[in-house]
């Protein structure tokens, strides 16, 4: 391999999906043996581009060249010949097989799966060996962390000869130290001589781990270039096309806190698997705040907020909103949580938040559609006024394209997420008075999380109690005046907004510190 | 990441099907000249039989208000997500409800007052019996549905069985005419009949032919009207749709999921049940065995080509009706022609225009993007 020929060049893309360009005339060349990054916003036309470069999508023009030689790629399996592999956002793992089952799977050797088990476990164990990446492969996948299954899937690809590395969004399901450690194992993949591509939406990490990078924007480049010469605040004015202010106001308002909005108390639940996800959770939240929940996705956040929000019931525990009392025997449900002034945006927002075969106005509806405003009490849907209601909240939220009888799902992440911030912040009855949002901007672009974080803290000062659950600790660091850390459904710590710096937020999230001696260590 | 494809409306509703239609007819027409038979005349006779006719339309009306009935119970439930196959046994339960009130209440009242009164209060009566006899059936499987998540499919086609051991039962016991050799009822009272279309025409000064066609027609074309409002325009249809797509997504907007899949197979079944009400009020006047035949299958694939849609269901109950009609006078005319040609057709409009309702899709699109040329 000569290092001086790059490892993918693409010269001239263009794909049309309809009358949407996902890739206009994409030039990049990628260094071999080099970390790039590829960014950009939701809709960008990253992940395109890398479904090209992968065989999963066909380019209408243009042409690739993978080390020096000019290759047509049709489909996956002639990428996988070529020596590209990818690690897409979303494992595709099977959970009840072992991890060297997954990775056998097929690529069996022989037709003896006792055989190819022992062959591939060999290859296994010695490139194990050589990049750091470790994983017990005899545990099933249901049963290793995030993490582990991510190494799997960048194994899977290794063991299949991949020279060329595409990761998706890699880091979005990591914690803070999971993520550091991904970083080192890239590197030394780089200085194997493999070529890793990412994927991803965090200029920060860009700026720490790649050597190269490029960035589209609706469809096109508009910056490609070496790390060293660019500027964090450059990419993200590339990116997004003008200035982008994400960071806390700098002048931080001392506002007053309000009246207890919400009150809960020994909250307890137990999945009917019989885990116990939330245990003895006790918090207040004021109105004219924004109290954050912190944590690495799966430690009882979601659950949390399924629990407040009327979708769960606990075995335990007292709910009291402004003076509303409910109890494990009498919980409230979704419809009364909404009639009370509780709005929910959902973590997941394509299984809960929004109905993606239905077109935008019936979206806009969902969970409201009771209300007198938007069916009458025969239960015919008001047609007019709810449309008249979805189109106020498409253009006070910037929701793009703005059709009514768009299908939901056409939509990309960041504009549903505004959609369903719509609906719930301009809930038909009355302003929502304590609200609950989960991720409020994962996978959503740079543009659209201004809007977000803008919105929040709008309803903050406008009195509104707000509850956000977060894996994200810079999300968490700009908008949260207090905040909450849970690990294994309880809450460890809680840290007053001055108090709270990275350092003590990620041991908290890990687990490794207590309430106590959290705030004391300021660096490791 | 292979996107559906997306179509402008006018292909995807109105072109794609007629050419889903042409080619099943077209391998039609390969099949019947291999067993040695002219298609074109076999086509023309078809078209002739069901369409050519008053007598031929009449009937094949008929034939299609019964499939409008079973279609739009699939098409209810589906639209909550749920599989339907129990139309069959809905339907027979259905039929049993209106022939029981018909021979108790029917022959009661028939004795008391004038016969147009009478059936002016019978009649209504046996409508709300048959769609009680569909819904009662459906209740089982779809409470064992919400739950215990019990597998829709299974239950209702064990049901299926159910209805059809239950009626045979019931036939060859105490609903049997006392005397008779068959396996029905007697015949129901005069005030327990629909009216034949004939009969209303001929109110109006119009000759029309004697066939079995009769006002449940109109009874059809009202609840594919009914299910239209209440499928779009109405909040219950707005969360079953919901329920359909997402019952995740669904239970985070406060709808119960299985409260909306039992509300729509209650539906669903009262529906089926009423076909009872076209094929014993309307035609039979009695009940008898095996009186639905197979019209419950149909109506799966009914729903399938109208697209879960009531217009779609109404156009796609004529054409079946149509194909019953035709094939039927076919097989009285045609020599060596026999019924199962018209399943075989059957067979392949189900597989072109539902199972592979898409395949031609891309084909159709490239052509017209040639056709189109520049504008396209």
């Amino acid at each position: 391999m000569n290092p001086a020929v790059p490892a993918v060049q693409l010269r001239s893309i263009f794909k049309r999906f309809g009358a949407v360009h996902a890739n206009r005339d994409i030039t990049l060349s990628v260094t071999a043996g080099s970390i790039h990054g590829l960014v950009g916003e939701n809709g960008a036309g990253k992940s395109t581009l890398m479904a090209i470069l992968y065989g999963l999508v066909q380019a209408d023009r243009g042409t690739i060249v993978i080390h020096g030689k000019t290759v047509a790629i049709n489909n996956s399996r002639t990428a996988i010949a070529l020596g590209i592999g990818m690690v897409h956002q979303h494992f595709l793992l099977i959970d009840s097989m072992s991890a060297l089952d997954n990775v056998l799977l097929g690529a069996e050797p022989h037709w003896r799966l006792t055989r190819s088990r022992a062959v591939v476990l060999e290859q296994l164990k010695v490139l194990i060996q050589q990049t750091g990446l470790e994983v017990d492969l005899t545990r099933l996948v249901g049963e290793l962390t995030v993490g582990a299954r991510q190494r799997l899937e960048i194994l899977k690809a290794l063991l299949r000869g991949a020279r060329i590395l595409i990761l998706d969004e890699p880091t979005a399901v990591l914690t803070p130290s999971e993520a550091e450690q991904l970083f080192v194992t890239l590197r030394q993949l780089r200085a194997r001589g493999t070529t890793v591509l990412v994927i991803t939406h965090k200029l920060k990490e860009v700026m720490t781990l790649c050597d190269a990078v490029t960035v589209l924007r609706a469809g096109q480049v508009v910056f490609d270039g070496p790390i060293a010469q660019c500027s964090l605040d450059q990419l993200a004015q590339a990116m997004v096309g003008r200035r982008v202010q994400l960071e806390r106001p700098d002048v931080l308002k001392a506002t007053p806190k309000g009246p207890v909005s919400l009150a809960v108390r020994d909250l307890s639940w137990r999945d009917p698997q019989g885990t116990q996800r939330v245990s003895g959770v006790n918090f207040d939240l004021h109105a004219g705040e924004i109290v954050g929940i912190a944590g690495v996705a799966g430690n009882g956040q979601s659950e949390l907020l399924a629990l407040l929000s009327g979708m769960f019931r606990p075995q335990t525990g007292r709910l009291d909103i402004e003076g509303t009392v409910w109890n494990s025997s009498r919980w409230l449900d979704p419809t009364t949580a909404r009639r009370l002034g509780m709005a929910h945006v959902p973590e997941d927002r394509h299984r809960f938040g929004v109905v993606l075969p239905l077109p935008l106005w019936e979206s806009a509806l969902l969970g409201y559609q009771r209300s007198r405003r938007f069916a009458t009490a025969w239960g015919w849907v008001r047609r007019q006024a709810s449309r008249a209601a979805a189109q106020v909240m498409l253009e006070r939220y910037d929701v793009r394209p703005a059709q009514l009888d768009l299908q939901t799902s056409t939509l990309s992440g960041g504009n549903q997420q505004k959609l369903i911030l719509a609906r719930e912040a301009m809930a038909p009855e009355q302003l929502p008075k304590i609200i609950l949002i989960g991720q409020p901007t994962r996978g959503v672009d740079i543009g659209a999380i201004e809007l977000i974080y803008g919105r929040l803290r709008a309803m903050r000062d406008g009195g509104a109690a707000v509850l956000l659950v977060s894996s994200e600790l810079d999300e968490i660091l700009a908008l949260a005046d207090r905040v909450l850390v849970m690990n294994q459904g309880v809450i460890v710590g809680e840290l007053m907004n001055e108090a709270v710096s990275e350092a003590a937020l990620g041991r908290l999230m890990a687990g490794v510190s207590s309430l106590t001696h959290a705030g004391v260590q300021a660096v490791p | 990441m292979s996107r559906p494809l997306e179509l402008p409306r006018w292909i995807e509703w109105g072109l794609l099907p007629l050419v889903n239609l042409a080619l099943a007819l077209g391998v039609c027409s390969a099949v019947l000249a291999v067993v040695g038979l002219p298609p074109q005349q076999v086509f023309t006779m078809l078209f002739k039989g069901a369409f050519g006719s008053a007598a031929g339309w009449s009937y094949t009306l008929f034939y299609a208000t019964t499939f409008v009935f079973t279609g739009l119970a699939v098409a209810v439930a589906f639209h909550g997500g749920s599989f339907n196959v129990g139309g069959e046994g809905q339907a027979m339960i259905g039929g049993l409800g209106c022939a029981l009130v018909a021979l108790s209440v029917g022959e009661h009242l028939g004795q008391q007052l004038p016969t147009d009164l009478a059936a002016i209060v019978v009649l209504p009566m046996m409508i709300v019996a048959a769609m009680l006899g569909g819904a009662v059936w459906a209740a089982v499987p779809a409470v064992l549905l919400a739950w215990r998540g019990s597998h829709l499919v299974i239950t209702t086609i064990m049901f299926n069985f159910i209805a059809s051991s239950l009626m045979a039962g019931l036939l060859v016991g105490p609903l049997k005419a006392p005397g008779s050799m068959m396996v029905e009822t007697v015949a129901f009272p005069i005030s327990a009949r629909m009216p034949g279309m004939h009969e209303i025409l001929q109110g109006f000064g119009l000759d029309w032919p004697r066939t079995p066609l009769n006002l449940t027609l109109l009874l059809a074309m009202a609840a594919a009207i009914a299910v239209g409002f209440y499928l779009t325009r109405s909040r219950w249809g707005y969360e079953l749709r919901t329920v359909g797509f997402s019952s995740d997504a669904a239970r985070y907007a406060g709808i119960q999921p299985g409260r909306q899949q039992v509300i729509s197979l209650l539906i669903a079944g009262a529906l089926a049940g009423l076909v009872g009400i076209n094929e014993l009020a309307g035609a039979q006047h009695r009940l008898m065995l095996d009186f639905v035949l197979g019209a419950g299958f149909a109506g799966i694939a009914v729903s399938l080509i109208g697209r879960n849609h009531p217009l779609g269901i109404v156009l796609a109950s004529i054409l079946f009706g149509g194909l019953y009609q035709g094939g039927a006078e076919l097989a009285f005319d045609l020599p060596g022609f026999s019924r199962d040609m018209v399943t075989t057709l059957q067979g392949l409009i189900v597989l072109f225009s539902g199972a592979m309702a898409m395949v031609s899709a891309p084909l159709l699109v490239w052509i017209l993007n040639r056709v189109g040329g520049r504008n396209g």
